[in-house]
């Protein structure tokens, strides 16, 4: 009797998977690419090339008559783009996105901050949630709900009533630009409810990046005799100026796309958004369409290169 | 003269009720004007906390902290004439090394053309002159560590505090800033106050240490009276190694309740005359010399045995004779 005990016969299939181990161990570029190629052809394919579908429809044209899209290249529809009306709406809405960023930035900051330095445990777990629980229900759930919140007899003049601050509110809506009958129904309104929509995605970006700022950087700054203003501007800002512009990317470009908050809280001027949706939808004219939508496309595109000129992401 | 830095009854203490931890337990502890002191500690041991009191970033539970015989004990870093080089460096990473360097400078608002001058004076000081326009990812660990020595110092403080600043760099590296910081700190006559959990680093180069353990102050001395005559058991094992013997041991061996013996003061030699003999038990060999531990009458003993021409250490399980001068022998006081 042989005493050396041999391993066991390998039974087939174990030594199919030992083979395919062995070769993605030994050929590293092999698993990469499986892993990458479904990620990288629905970027590819999916997502560039939609957006390269809707550059090349930009310069197409719709015929009036037959209402068919004329496959030729022109300029027509950049040409409209700078006709009165159409400026005004991309004015508007790129206005309207630069005050949404603005006030985002303004209320998400300190929060953020309290959040990245000073919470901890069930605190910091709660914060969390109170940001991020909006995003758990329907974005129509919530607009409706700041319909009724916003509306003549909603809430918010209730509570401006017992208050004694009708006055106030009333001298809001008096204002020429934002205000409106009600807040229901005016840009004032729209903006409050921008604001709201978009503050998770915000604070979240901004915390992230504040709490990649080490302690020790900020210590640092007021042992070399920085008041607190000055290590936030100096030190805290710069630093956390990746986690902003990305949170403003955010807040800019929803606000630049988006066609429903305006049609149900506003006045009802029209946004990029909606006049996109209308003239694919209604008109269909997707052409001209297309070419609206290139407008948000350009102006982000600016923000970023500006960002960068302006040194947003040195601390990268 | 005035102190250049006086500790009087501070405690701190991190959280409340039963999960309270006493960090520093009420520590007194005056530096000297131009001192290079060293603190001295296991990790954990409240020399950090300390320090960090002393730079402002945490405020005494009690008692107060001058410095240059002002009460700062309720001021925050921005307000005391203190400067720090942090463990972790903490340079500005979205600035150049010039600017780090002029920070504290830029916020005193000191003129572009003057602060950037004696940025590259101080950068000339610790021999980087050429590194000003980088960032500071492009340098590497020691010279990050030069950059964070210049930086503090470029606003002449009174006491420069130093936080481990040689942990993370490696042997050779951390030999040589040794020394550059020693001759640095003898050049400016600023008074150094020194972190370290390395024995070797604060008896090189210290004045004076204090040896923390627990919260509180152990011993405050010279680099020779903490190593030669440690004032408690905890002392003695944690600066440099030490036999410690007890009871009957001791009363044996050295004539008293407690005693220390370093074991480079231990000699082989004859059975006769000898203090002890015992049976070697374990030989390392550290290059400069050889450690060996012997089983002498119910005791382990070690005993340090220098690297010299022609003598070879005994082999484990040798018999051998060990001789010492009465001289060697410090007695530790009872009960600590």
């Amino acid at each position: 009797m042989n005493h050396t005990t041999a391993l066991p016969a390998p039974q087939p299939l174990a030594n199919l998977r030992r083979r395919a181990s062995d070769l993605l161990y030994t050929r590293r570029g092999l698993l990469l690419l499986a892993l990458l190629a479904p990620p990288l052809l629905w970027f590819g394919v999916i997502y560039l090339g939609a957006l390269l579908a809707l550059l090349a429809n930009a310069f197409f044209s719709l015929d009036d008559y037959t209402g068919q899209v004329v496959r030729e290249l022109t300029l027509k529809n950049f040409a409209a783009l700078r006709e009165g009306a159409n400026v005004d709406v991309a004015l508007r809405t790129i206005g309207m996105a630069t005050g949404v960023t603005l006030a985002c930035i303004a209320i998400a900051f300190p929060l953020a901050y309290y959040m990245a330095r000073h919470a901890t445990g069930a605190q910091k777990a709660a914060l969390y949630v109170a940001v991020m629980l909006p995003l758990w229900s329907s974005y129509l759930v919530r607009l409706y709900a700041w319909k009724l919140l916003l509306a003549k007899e909603g809430a918010i003049s209730w509570l401006a009533q017992q208050l004694h601050a009708t006055w106030l509110l009333d001298a809001l809506l008096a204002t020429p630009g934002i205000g409106g009958s009600s807040l229901s129904f005016s840009t004032l309104g729209t903006f409050i409810v921008f604001v709201y929509m978009w503050l998770p995605f915000m604070v979240l970006p901004v915390m992230a990046a504040i709490e990649r700022i080490p302690g020790s950087f900020i210590e640092a700054s007021s042992d070399l005799g920085a008041a607190p203003g000055t290590t936030l501007r100096k030190i805290i800002l710069p630093l956390a100026m990746p986690g902003l512009a990305a949170g403003s990317i955010f807040t800019f470009s929803l606000t630049l796309g988006d066609y429903i908050i305006p049609q149900v809280i506003g006045d009802s001027t029209l946004y990029i958004g909606q006049v996109v949706y209308m003239q694919q939808g209604v008109a269909g004219n997707v052409p001209f369409a297309a070419a609206f939508s290139l407008v948000p496309i350009a102006v982000i595109a600016a923000y970023l290169w500006f960002a960068k000129r302006l040194g947003a992401f040195d601390a990268l | 003269m005035t102190a250049a830095v006086a500790l009087e009854d501070v405690s701190c203490v991190f959280g409340d009720g039963s999960a309270a931890v006493r960090a520093v337990d009420g520590v007194s502890l005056t530096i000297e004007a131009g001192e290079f002191f060293t603190l001295l500690g296991p990790s954990g041991s409240g020399k950090t906390t300390c320090l960090r009191m002393i730079g402002g970033f945490v405020l005494p539970t009690s008692g107060r902290v001058f410095i240059g015989g002002a009460d700062v004990s309720q001021r925050p870093p921005y307000a005391r004439p203190v400067n720090t080089v942090f463990q972790d460096y903490a340079l500005f990473p979205h600035m150049s090394i010039r600017d780090n360097v002029a920070y504290s400078l830029m916020v005193r608002k000191v003129g572009k053309a003057t602060r950037l001058k004696r940025a590259d004076d101080l950068l000339d000081l610790v021999q980087l002159a050429s590194v000003g326009d980088r960032r500071p990812a492009q340098l590497s660990g020691g010279q990050r560590q030069r950059v964070a020595l210049a930086r503090a110092l470029i606003n002449e403080p009174q006491v420069l505090l130093l936080d481990e600043p040689l942990g993370a760099l490696d042997l050779k590296l951390r030999e040589q800033m040794q020394s550059e910081l020693k001759s640095l700190q003898r050049k400016l006559g600023i008074t150094f106050l020194f972190i370290t959990h390395d024995q070797h680093e604060a008896l090189s180069m210290s004045d004076r240490i204090g040896v923390f353990n627990q919260g509180k102050l152990e011993q405050v001395g010279t680099p020779q009276a903490v190593y030669n005559a440690p004032a408690t058991r905890f002392v003695a094992q944690f600066v440099g190694a030490a036999n410690v013997l007890d009871g009957n041991t001791a009363q044996r061996l050295t004539g008293h309740a407690s005693a220390m013996l370093r074991p480079e003061r231990i000699r082989l030699g004859a059975a006769a005359g000898a203090r002890a003999s015992g049976v070697v038990h374990e030989v390392q060999y550290f290059g400069a010399f050889t450690r060996i531990r012997v089983d002498a009458s119910g005791s382990r003993l070690q005993a340090d045995l220098p690297e010299a021409a022609g003598l070879s250490a005994p082999a484990a399980g040798a018999t051998v004779h060990l001789h010492w001068d009465a001289q060697a022998v410090h007695a530790l006081g009872a009960g600590a």
